[in-house]
């Protein structure tokens, strides 16, 4: 992460878009969590050498978007920003596959390259997918949900709890930052042990922290149970939101749209 | 490295998925059952410690870049290994959702490699046994050193089996390896040094907390019944679900046989001992290849000679012209659609 004020302010950016009032942003998360869960499933379950098959699929993120008022653009960068890991592995595949099995004329593309742009377009789909998940529902929607589905309780307080103190600790952790920087010239300064007293300090607030947090919930009677609240009701919207994308993923995934699309438009042509 | 979603097949990611979803449960369990609650607040408060200290970052003197804490280690030192377990998956849910590291169906990867190594091997068997209740400054660097080395090695090489059994990479093993391991035994390095720097700070600080999660009780406490019981389901699973998904490649050995032999298998050598163990095998083997036996004219139709040649076929140009217009044209109209949609929901 390139500076933590950067980071900090892009996660409320996020979090702040699931507050927005759409029919999309209404609906139970539970239908928005499951389709999305499909819609994953079925774009990674392609082959390796699927590529035009693959592209129908943007209409998911894409539909969303545009029902949820989402910007496009910070999503778009988001989503560019992909995770380097895939994108660098699959680089190599054109390196290790090289029979050719596409001919265009005189040009003949390997198989690697075709298997290297699936990645590509796989990451750019999931990761579509689960940035506009938390734009349209927020995470203490998607926790519940998970809960709902059978999440323990315990790691939902823990998601619920983090989530909570993320903010407090990372605006925390940008005044630490700040205050290094301040005092630092050049890369004097930056190293092992400012680093390591910076970290420890903050680790002992925060465990202090915890502790004035455990005595405030004992104050005000906390017995160890937790309370949420239940704000979404699972009905016929939400079953026909549900049922009707898995269906066009089911579709989508056994024909090649995409394809059978091409071979119409270039049959009017010959 | 966080594992991502364009590289994991539905097999692999819903496998490690069901790993890393009963290990949680397991853990809620326990940490439900702990008696001292007061451990609810400081799992939440450490991880958003974690997230916090994830985004400062520090120089790595001699290479002008620079390195940040991975925290898997520390958290299982300050809090013991379920504990330790559930912070790592819950930061990890938070970067899989609002930073896309990796994706939604690699997150039961990642969770599996990030927090169970760390917490459940690195941990008791290593870390535990080797620091002692007051231990040294020179002891509590070494053994540090040692767990995050370790940590860093497994998790890495998880990444790599999990990549290739899903099959999308082209990468072969050795390289994958020869890629992966030594640019994480740096990691696992500075990683070791930080968190040195950070223990060694709070023993000087707080001891009592290093000491609280040392003196826990034993952690390899799980019947071993229901241990042998888990496996055999995944095992049960595994044969009769996930292997359906199996893939007809060759693997490993006998890709590197067809490397230098041009040929999938091994000729074996013509000797009479040779030739009758081949004989008896055949006559016994209730699933040969690893799959029903078929009579003679079955296998000419159905067999893995006959699957090859299908998908020899190869791929038509004709086809792919109208793959690829299709692609081009689906892509426009998706977005067309995306845009009026948009339009329409604001002006509603």
């Amino acid at each position: 992460m390139a500076s933590i004020d950067g980071a900090l302010l892009d996660f409320m950016h996020l979090d702040r878009l699931a507050a927005g009032d759409t029919a999309l942003h209404r609906l139970d998360p539970r239908a928005k969590l499951l389709a999305t869960f499909v819609f994953i499933v079925s774009v990674v379950s392609f082959g390796r050498y699927e590529l035009s098959a693959l592209v129908p699929f943007f209409i998911f993120p894409t539909v969303l978007i545009g029902a949820g008022d989402l910007p496009v653009r910070y999503i778009a960068w988001k989503i560019a920003l992909l995770c380097p890991f895939a994108l660098v592995v699959g680089l190599f595949n054109p390196v290790f596959d090289t029979t050719v099995l596409v001919q265009l004329g005189p040009l003949g593309i390997s198989g690697g390259w075709i298997s290297c742009a699936s990645i590509v377009v796989r990451a750019a789909l999931t990761v579509g997918a689960a940035i506009v998940l938390v734009a349209v529902t927020g995470f203490p929607a998607i926790c519940r949900a998970m809960e709902q589905l059978g999440m323990p309780t315990a790691f939902a307080v823990q998601l619920l709890f983090l989530y909570r103190y993320i903010f407090v600790l990372t605006e925390e952790g940008v005044r630490a930052s700040r205050a290094r920087e301040m005092r630092s010239f050049g890369q004097k300064g930056y190293g092992m042990s400012s680093y390591g007293s910076l970290l420890g300090t903050l680790l002992l607030r925060t465990w202090m922290r915890a502790e004035r947090i455990h005595m405030a919930m004992l104050a005000r009677g906390s017995t160890g149970a937790f309370q949420t609240r239940q704000e979404f009701r699972f009905g016929a919207p939400e079953l026909l939101f549900l049922i009707g994308w898995c269906a066009l993923f089911a579709t989508l995934r056994s024909h090649n749209a995409a394809q059978q699309l091409g071979a119409l438009v270039t049959g009017w042509f010959q | 490295m966080h594992m991502a979603d364009a590289l994991l097949s539905p097999a692999v990611g819903g496998g490690m998925w069901a790993a890393s979803a009963g290990t949680i449960a397991y853990c809620s369990a326990r940490v439900s059952r702990d008696l001292d609650d007061r451990k609810v607040p400081l799992m939440g408060v450490l991880g958003a410690f974690l997230f916090a200290a994830q985004m400062i970052n520090f120089s790595i003197p001699a290479t002008g870049s620079s390195g940040h804490l991975g925290g898997g280690l520390l958290l299982a030192i300050l809090l013991g290994p379920c504990a330790a377990f559930l912070t790592i998956a819950s930061v990890l849910v938070v970067q899989a959702l609002f930073f896309a590291d990796g994706g939604l169906l690699a997150l039961g990867c990642n969770i599996f490699n990030m927090g169970f190594f760390p917490a459940f091997v690195v941990f008791p068997l290593f870390y535990k046994k080797l620091i002692g209740l007051d231990p040294s400054r020179a002891r509590l660097t070494t053994v540090t050193m040692i767990s995050a080395l370790i940590g860093l090695q497994l998790g890495p090489f998880a990444v790599v089996l999990e990549t290739l059994a899903s099959g999308l990479s082209s990468l072969p093993f050795s390289t994958f390896v020869l890629l992966m391991q030594p640019i994480h035994l740096a990691i696992g390095a500075v990683e070791g040094v930080v968190t040195v720097a950070v223990v060694s700070f709070v023993h000087q600080a707080r001891p009592e907390i290093l000491r609280a999660a040392v003196e826990a009780g034993p952690v390899g406490n799980y019947p071993m019944r229901n241990v042998a019981l888990a496996f055999l389901l995944g095992a049960v699973l595994t044969a009769g679900v996930v292997s359906g998904f199996a893939s007809k490649d060759p693997d490993g050995l006998e890709w590197a046989i067809a490397r230098v032999t041009g040929n999938r298998d091994l000729k074996a050598p013509q000797s009479v001992l040779h030739g009758a163990l081949a004989l008896f095998q055949q006559k016994t083997a209730m699933l040969p290849e690893y799959d029903y036996r078929k009579s003679t004219a079955e296998r000419a139709t159905y067999g893995p000679k006959a699957v090859q040649r299908k998908q020899g076929e190869g791929i038509n140009p004709g086809t792919s012209i109208a793959g690829i217009v299709g692609s081009l044209l689906t892509l426009l109209l998706t977005f067309l659609g995306g845009t009026v949609l948009k339009k329409r929901i604001k002006a509603a």
